[in-house]
């Protein structure tokens, strides 16, 4: 960004009155976020080699058979994602946080919300996206039905969003906090439980011939909720934390 | 004038001295109701027909969940009060309220664990109330660790505060979610009694010890607040003068 200061501060001085709207803020922390996730392309894939090594350790820990392994795979995989996710939310604000940037978010004209929705987004891109992507290896490797293959995506897919939009509260109430990485689990996981709870359900009733539409709608409502009211939360908390 | 006593609550002195004639009250009324209470409901009330004298755990138990729920929004209501009006008390109530919800909320657990012992043979269910009551308990430990780890007090409550209020939206969807993931894997072994169905006889001490609960947790909050208030302005001069008399 630093390559095109010079020429926003000359039309700045053009029409001192004239400040980007809404949707430019947000394309812009969209853009950034996106080339800065692309330039660090190492670390975009390590929740996914998470997900693939806590995968591997099931079959080891628990038995190779593939009844066992069927029966536990949608909560399992579940689990594991809703683990990963937690892991990388430490990293949502704090780079930010470290070289001030977030401070020129937060003294941005642009409402705070949009920026905070559109670093959220690009978080669910770099990891919910991957997971819903990587999901059917990790039911082949935990031998799930055939039937469980597409509400597992569907599932992730929803609920991925609602993953990252909540763990954005606790990234913004930890990223003042030199070690937030273990608060953000414990303060954040109570908050998942429902969504496990739905996303995990969807695909085993799937399994068992059942419809699933009920719980996919259930899922879909609380992304939509957490649309609406996780980012004004995350907002109001990175104000604490920034200028506490 | 109407909200004069409103205004008031911004002073922590105020308060302190107001609420100094109010605490042996409040302990001699809490103290005397969980004592008829108790006393009424474990030795006096009638054994149960099913489950004979190890129901009388619910003068505990019952007393208990209520307050941990209830502790949760004092908890959450004084953190938004202290958000909104900015109002240094509030922050206080709200830091001394998590500790007390959290321990009650662990009572209800534990004391439900106890009598879940001899009614359904072990000692936890995955049961729908008890499994939210669990993720209760983590929302409490939660606000607490968040309060413990940041250096800057006001910051602290501030965020707290959110995190108090994120909760709050999240319980009825907690709670509902928790119910119909009950009902989807509920086990067939395990009979609940109906609830609606207690005896009179049983229920007035009930009644007595949820009151008496109520009053103790107001007298608990009310000295973790003075002194957290004691605490706080310990540079100030009344406190030092205080301090000096006593």
């Amino acid at each position: 960004m630093s390559a095109r200061e010079p020429q926003e501060r000359v039309s700045l001085q053009a029409q001192p009155l004239a400040t980007p709207g809404i949707g430019a803020g947000f394309w812009a922390t969209l853009r950034r976020d996106v080339l800065i996730a692309f330039r660090h392309r190492g670390e975009m894939a390590n929740p996914i080699m998470f997900l693939l090594m806590v995968i591997t350790m099931v079959p080891l820990g628990i038995s190779p058979e593939s009844a066992v392994l069927a029966n536990l795979a949608p909560g399992m995989i579940w689990v594991v994602a809703l683990l990963a996710t937690l892991l990388s939310l430490d990293g949502l604000f704090r780079s930010d946080f470290e070289d001030g940037s977030l401070e020129q978010l937060l003294m941005s004209p642009q409402p705070l919300y949009f920026q905070v929705l559109a670093k959220v987004l690009v978080h669910w891109l770099v990891t919910g996206l991957p997971l819903t992507v990587m999901a059917p290896i990790l039911g082949v490797m935990l031998s799930l039905p055939s039937a469980g293959y597409g509400p597992l995506m569907a599932s992730l897919l929803l609920g991925t969003g609602c993953l990252s939009l909540i763990g954005a509260i606790g990234a913004a109430l930890t990223v003042a906090l030199r070690k937030g990485g273990i608060l953000i689990s414990l303060i954040i996981m109570p908050l998942y439980v429902p969504v496990l709870i739905f996303g995990a359900s969807a695909v085993t009733s799937a399994i068992d011939g059942f419809p699933m539409s009920g719980q996919l709608a259930v899922l879909g409502a609380f992304l939509a909720l957490s649309v609406i009211l996780a980012p004004l939360a995350a907002a109001g908390a990175l104000r604490i934390s920034v200028n506490g | 004038m109407a909200w004069q006593w409103f205004h008031r609550l911004g002073s922590p002195r105020w308060f302190f001295e107001k609420t100094n004639a109010w605490i042996p009250w409040l302990a001699a009324i809490s103290i005397s109701l969980l004592i008829v209470g108790a006393v009424w409901g474990l030795a006096f009330a009638p054994a149960d027909m099913k489950q004979g004298n190890s129901y009388r755990i619910i003068y505990i138990h019952v007393p208990a969940s209520f307050l941990a729920l209830a502790g949760y929004y004092t908890m959450a209501i004084s953190g938004a009060i202290g958000l909104i009006w900015k109002m240094k008390l509030a922050d206080m109530v709200m830091k001394s309220a998590a500790p007390i919800g959290a321990v009650l909320t662990f009572v209800a657990l534990i004391t439900g664990a106890v009598w879940g012992k001899p009614t359904w043979g072990t000692w936890w269910v995955w049961d729908a109330r008890i499994t939210s009551m669990l993720v209760l308990f983590f929302l409490y430990l939660g606000v607490i660790a968040l309060q413990e780890a940041y250096q800057n007090q006001d910051t602290a409550n501030k965020a707290s505060a959110i995190l108090a209020l994120v909760g709050t939206v999240n319980i009825p969807i907690i709670y509902k979610s928790v119910d119909w993931w009950y009902t989807l894997h509920q086990p067939a072994t395990i009979k609940f009694t109906s609830e609606s169905t207690i005896h009179p006889t049983m229920l007035y001490p009930l009644l007595v010890m949820v009151v008496g609960f109520y009053v103790f947790y107001a007298l608990v909050l009310l000295m973790r607040t003075r002194t957290e208030i004691l605490s706080r302005e310990k540079k100030t001069r009344w406190v030092q003068e205080l301090a000096v008399k006593t």
